[in-house]
């Protein structure tokens, strides 16, 4: 086998401009592994910021991938406007009672201050102890909610999608506030060391909004928030349809996007080549249950799609491994990649 | 009957563009046309399915479907004093909840269509553990239990259901669905449920299917 030549943050760089690396870059989007790793409870795990630190210093260890993810949880971004988090000890935590309970309450809603929002310091002091290890050696994955998606969180999905349709002016309050926490939390992730931030959208996506509202909310809200963000970002749609929005989704000036396994990743691929780079799109769902076998071919098909000429990373399509995906699937995943992703890509038949 | 077919069409755009009113002006037109069919029920029923069917492929939005129901349920309310529940099945008892999750967006959306379709669901709610819905389902009589899950490790506790339900002798089909299973088709089956669908139209054929079986 051939030595690797490049660091992580190298590989990912070359992908990021189109160019071919020493091979496919693996982000290994892990959160609750690290607890795992620890041998914490999931609450326990996220309480302190050196915990998410060692584990994602451990993971990146074990498994040779190509970043640090920086993410703790969605609903974080909630607890940080005084919502409650629910854990459970085998998944992510979710987002308990809203913090807007009626549609009135938005008007009086405040922007938390970042800097003095002891969960949100969490995971800056997080990032900022992971820089201190990693340097510049493994890009640091920083997340953020859109400010078009967190309402969900925030007041629930139902009022929310009637707000959007019936309530144009307290729509648009609650998201100049959000754009202006989206763009706070953004920069200081960046500044504590993130090399670049994830954008999380799923409510933009063609799985839950039409093309239409998308131009008029979630595509105009991403313009005017990612303008405003000091370093390069990555779309996500969390395991939503991009395909259909995507022309639109390059002129909001994100650096890449991910392709949900609902989708033909060659097509996204296809539609990106040479202006927005490609994550995707094994199917973290299934991945609980795969063989190694079945691992090795998943990987195989995605390089197949999305790898030749650069400009794609290979991740889960979600954002997010499932708690339950076991240690031997991800080595799997990392053997694959180093096994079928090293370019030149020459085994992948011409009419792939 | 000549123009329902495309009343039916102009009703479902009328939908996706979230107009009540022209949705209203469909219906009204279409009633006082045919006052003796059940008009409002065909439109609606049938609107509704392409809605939702639509959104499998990718050719609607959740949002659509969801102000859809909304919609159609303001304009049934509207005539509910012309209409009575006895287009409504009573037996077998059919109920469904949101299982541990609390993402209860997807069971808003298939009740509403089931009871469109003349099924009598019972709303057993959202966060509902295993234990809680087994004991409602046997208080009830339940024969048929649809359950809805988001997060991945709600859809993996189905088999407690199960467990419980042959522990107490109780013959109770279940029909699972929500995101987890929309992206492993295998994962149905594993957790040991009868059916799995994919949309609230998928509910509505699978949920007649098991009254014919049961019959
Ligand atoms: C939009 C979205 C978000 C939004 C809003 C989510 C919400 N509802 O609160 C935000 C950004 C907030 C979000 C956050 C998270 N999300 Co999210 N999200 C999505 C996305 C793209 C759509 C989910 C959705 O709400 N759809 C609308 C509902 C109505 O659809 P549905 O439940 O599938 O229901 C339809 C059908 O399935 C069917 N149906 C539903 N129930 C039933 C029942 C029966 C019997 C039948 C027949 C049919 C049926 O009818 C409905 C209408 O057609 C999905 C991926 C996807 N492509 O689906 C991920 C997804 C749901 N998210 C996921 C996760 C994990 C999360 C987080 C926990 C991540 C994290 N670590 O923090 C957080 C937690 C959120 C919270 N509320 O606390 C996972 C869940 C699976 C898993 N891995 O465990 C998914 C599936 C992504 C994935 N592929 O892994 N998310």
């Amino acid at each position: 086998m051939r030595l690797e030549s490049m660091t992580p943050m190298e590989r990912t760089l070359a992908a990021l401009s189109h160019k071919e690396p020493d091979r496919i870059p693996l982000f290994l989007l892990l959160t609750m592994h690290g607890a795992k790793e620890l041998g914490l409870t999931i609450k326990d795990y996220f309480s302190e910021s050196r915990h998410v630190v060692e584990g994602q210093i451990r993971l990146l260890e074990k498994y040779g991938h190509d970043c640090i993810y920086a993410f703790f949880y969605a609903p974080l971004e909630v607890e940080a406007w005084g919502a409650e988090v629910i854990y459970a000890d085998d998944g992510p935590p979710n987002s308990g009672a809203p913090v807007v309970r009626k549609y009135g309450d938005i008007k009086s809603l405040n922007v938390p201050d970042v800097k003095h929002t002891p969960c949100l310091c969490k995971a800056l002091d997080a990032i900022r102890m992971l820089k201190a290890k990693v340097g510049d050696t493994t890009p640091i994955i920083g997340v953020a909610m859109s400010p078009f998606s967190l309402p969900v969180m925030q007041m629930g999905f139902e009022p929310y999608l009637r707000l959007i349709y019936e309530e144009s002016e307290l729509f648009r309050r609650l998201t100049d506030v959000n754009i202006r926490f989206c763009v706070d939390w953004s920069n200081a992730q960046l500044k504590a060391g993130a090399t670049a931030i994830c954008y999380f959208d799923p409510v933009s996506s063609a799985t839950i909004i039409p093309r239409e509202l998308y131009l008029k909310t979630g595509f105009e809200i991403a313009g005017r928030t990612l303008s405003q963000i000091k370093g390069p970002t990555a779309t996500h749609m969390a395991s939503g349809r991009s395909l259909p929005i995507l022309d639109d989704i390059v002129k909001t000036g994100t650096a890449a996007v991910a392709a949900s396994r609902l989708e033909d990743l060659a097509a996204v691929k296809e539609r990106c080549r040479n202006k927005i780079s490609v994550l995707g799109n094994l199917n973290g769902v299934e991945m609980v249950r795969w063989t190694p076998s079945e691992t090795e071919q998943a990987v195989k098909e995605c390089i197949a799609k999305a790898g030749a000429g650069g400009g794609f990373i290979l991740s889960d399509n979600h954002g997010e491994i499932p708690f339950q995906v076991t240690d031997d699937t991800l080595f799997a995943i990392g053997g694959a990649v180093r096994k079928w992703g090293v370019y030149p890509l020459d085994w992948i038949p011409a009419d792939e | 009957m000549p123009g329902v077919e495309s009343s039916i069409d102009q009703f479902e755009s009328a939908l996706l563009n979230v107009d009540r009113q022209a949705a209203k002006d469909i219906l009204d037109e279409a009633v006082r046309i045919d006052p003796q069919e059940k008009i409002i029920e065909r439109l609606i029923v049938r609107a509704l399915d392409n809605i939702g069917k639509k959104w499998e492929t990718g050719e609607t939005a959740l949002s659509q479907v969801y102000m859809s129901g909304v919609i159609c349920e303001e304009l049934i309310a509207d005539f509910t004093e012309t209409q009575s529940d006895s287009h409504l099945q009573s037996a077998p008892q059919i109920a469904i909840a949101t299982f541990r999750d609390h993402h209860s967006l997807g069971k808003r959306i298939v009740l509403s269509v089931l009871v469109a379709n003349g099924l009598k669901t019972m709303d057993y709610g959202q966060g509902v553990e295993a234990e809680t819905l087994v004991r409602k389902v046997q208080a009830d009589g339940i024969k048929i239990l649809l359950i809805s899950t988001l997060m991945l490790p709600s859809a993996l506790h189905v088999p407690d259901v199960r467990r419980r339900l042959e522990q107490l002798g109780l013959d109770v089909k279940i029909i699972v669905g929500g995101a987890p299973f929309r992206f492993d088709e295998a994962l149905w089956r594993r957790v040991g449920a009868d059916a799995m669908g994919r949309t609230s139209s998928d509910a509505v054929e699978i949920v007649r299917q098991m009254l014919e079986d049961i019959k």
